[in-house]
């Protein structure tokens, strides 16, 4: 099955201490950060996260006014060896596919690993990977990890 | 609604006439009564006789802030104490407050221009006026108070702050008048959203905004959020409070109640008078006040002026909206900049809302303006590369307008302090 998983994007100011206040936010409210990645510039930043439950996530940032919202990105699962990601990465490239920004996701055990990824087309990017015979994993399935 | 049509639509010749009647009374009085005007007189070697129509104003002394505050409190009464039947001063925060004090006669003129100010912006009898300008010393409070009580609106006395009890009125008593800065309705309408409370629907019809320069975008801002016709006022304490000038509903330049505020466009470096269109300092004449009247008041608030008649069926002369200040205006490397301009620019990128803050530094000898913009959920994008495409369009935007480098940054919401007043937009960090 191929899905996309929802991702929580925050917009944060680069001031000090603002990733802690942040993240202890969603602490406090019981939310667990399975995987993340932070862009920055030196004024502001983009925090990405993805929780077990984005909604109830969304709702705890927005009620403390912070801006977020939800965007669609793919699981990509990719074999734990050499060559494995660049074998994703040849197969979109090679479909005209750009990817706007990845990063992996952290898990226990596993054979295969796996990374998050923004693409320009999901709908044609998870064409291509199953095309391919590369897996992407769903919200639920990524959950239940 | 014209309010007054006999004066509001009095013929160009007559108008000129009536100003130049009133002047000469004015200064007749004002030689007499009143020694600061006098010796200012004496000086430029002007009396009253000199003064035989409105054309003559020009050899009159202008009347500053800081003079104002040299002859403070009473210096510049022109009735005996117990004439006066009500005093209002303005904040006082740059320095000694000016005071204005009325006459029973001046209180009524200023009920009347109030009734012209709400009236032109459809207010009738039937309304319900929130007015949410403080109520005290600050002349917006009892003056829209006591325009509204002329007209014969229901008004509801709330004065400012206190937004819960302020939306908990908007909802229970349906006001279909809100009266308040134009920051202030949009913090405000902010506050309704965050109770899910939609400010839109509460059936407000008009909106009577002043006391702080805003730009066309804020108003197309404010009338969106607000569904309501937003009026832009314009008054000052030391001519009278609100009510010196108003637009109607075509938004098209605020209607001067000339027949009591003559004005003037001067050169705000040379004092030069400058023809009609042209962009300069607002100087005001207060025609038929008698506790504080001022002779060519120097307004500090940049505008221009239209005396050609407005479709609503008005004669009296049209400003535009206030530019600027006078005091206001930042220098960065030599240009003059307003903040209503860079808000203005800023506004026009898609999800922009007027919370910014100017930071001037000086860095190697070399200004720095730095124009803080708060994000907004209709802003926000999850790349980095859209969002720094956002400052720098709003940087190139900006480099377009004024000619000067910026540089934009984007800050979280609620991040720029919130004002119940007067917005404060700029931190100048320099050491002038």
């Amino acid at each position: 099955m191929h899905m996309s998983v929802r991702q929580i994007s925050i917009f944060l100011q680069n001031t000090k201490g603002r990733l802690a206040e942040v993240t202890g936010l969603l602490a406090a409210r019981g939310i667990n950060i399975r995987a993340l990645s932070l862009a920055d510039t030196a004024d502001f930043g983009v925090l990405r996260i993805i929780v077990g439950d984005p909604d109830a996530c969304l709702a705890a940032l927005k009620t403390s006014g912070i801006i977020a919202q939800v965007t669609e990105v793919l699981a990509v699962e990719i074999e734990d060896k050499p060559g494995g990601l660049s074998r994703v990465l040849a197969a979109l490239d090679a479909a005209g596919l750009n990817v706007e920004y990845m990063y992996a996701y952290v898990e226990k055990t596993r054979d295969n690993a796996i990374v998050i990824c923004k693409v320009d087309d999901r709908q044609h990017a998870m064409r291509v990977l199953e095309e391919n015979g590369i897996g992407t994993l769903s919200a639920d399935a990524l959950k239940a990890l | 609604m014209i309010w007054n049509p006999d004066f509001e639509a009095l013929s160009r010749p007559a108008m000129t006439r009536l100003q130049g009647e009133r002047l000469g009374r004015l200064v007749d009085v004002l030689y007499r009564r009143v020694p600061f005007y006098c010796a200012k007189m004496q000086d430029r070697g002007v009396r009253p006789q000199d003064v035989q129509g409105v054309c003559d104003i020009r050899k009159l002394p202008f009347t500053t802030k800081d003079e104002m505050r040299d002859v403070y409190p009473y210096g510049l009464l022109a009735v005996g104490l117990p004439d006066i039947v009500e005093i209002h001063t303005s904040s006082g925060t740059t320095g000694k407050p000016v005071v204005d004090a009325y006459t029973r006669a001046d209180i009524e003129v200023w009920a009347e221009v109030m009734a012209r100010t709400l009236a032109a912006g459809g207010t009738t009898r039937h309304d319900i006026v929130q007015n949410a300008y403080g109520y005290g010393l600050f002349t917006g409070g009892l003056g829209v108070h006591y325009g509204a009580r002329k007209i014969g609106a229901t008004v509801i006395p709330i004065s400012g702050g206190n937004t819960k009890r302020q939306l908990a009125i908007l909802r229970d008593f349906k006001s279909t008048v809100l009266t308040c800065t134009p920051s202030y309705s949009l913090y405000l309408a902010e506050a309704a959203r965050e109770e899910g409370l939609d400010l839109g629907t509460v059936g407000l019809k008009a909106g009577f905004f002043g006391a702080e320069p805003w730009s066309q975008s804020m108003r197309e801002e404010i009338q969106d959020t607000l569904h309501a016709l937003a009026i832009d006022i314009y008054g000052l304490t030391e001519i009278i409070g609100p009510g010196v000038a108003a637009e109607c509903e075509h938004q098209d330049g605020l209607h001067i109640c000339e027949d009591h505020f003559y004005p003037e466009i001067i050169d705000p470096a040379t004092g030069d008078v400058l023809p009609d269109g042209e962009k300069g300092e607002l100087v005001i004449t207060t025609l038929t006040k008698e506790g504080t009247p001022l002779l060519r008041y120097r307004t500090r608030d940049i505008t221009y002026l239209d005396r050609s008649p407005c479709v609503c069926g008005r004669t009296t002369a049209r400003m535009h909206r206030v530019l600027g200040r006078t005091d206001d205006m930042l220098i960065i490397r030599g240009v003059n900049v307003f903040p209503s301009q860079i808000e203005e620019i800023i506004l026009k990128v898609d999800g922009v809302e007027p919370h910014y803050q100017l930071v001037v530094e000086r860095r190697d000898q070399l200004d720095e303006l730095e124009v803080q913009v708060e994000m907004t959920e209709k802003m926000f994008s999850d790349e980095i590369r859209g969002l720094e495409k956002m400052e720098h369009t709003m940087e190139a935007n900006l480099y377009a307008s004024l000619n000067i480098h910026t540089r934009v940054k984007l800050v979280e919401p609620k991040s720029i302090a919130r004002s119940e007043g007067k917005a404060k937009r700029i931190i100048d960090k320099r050491l002038l």
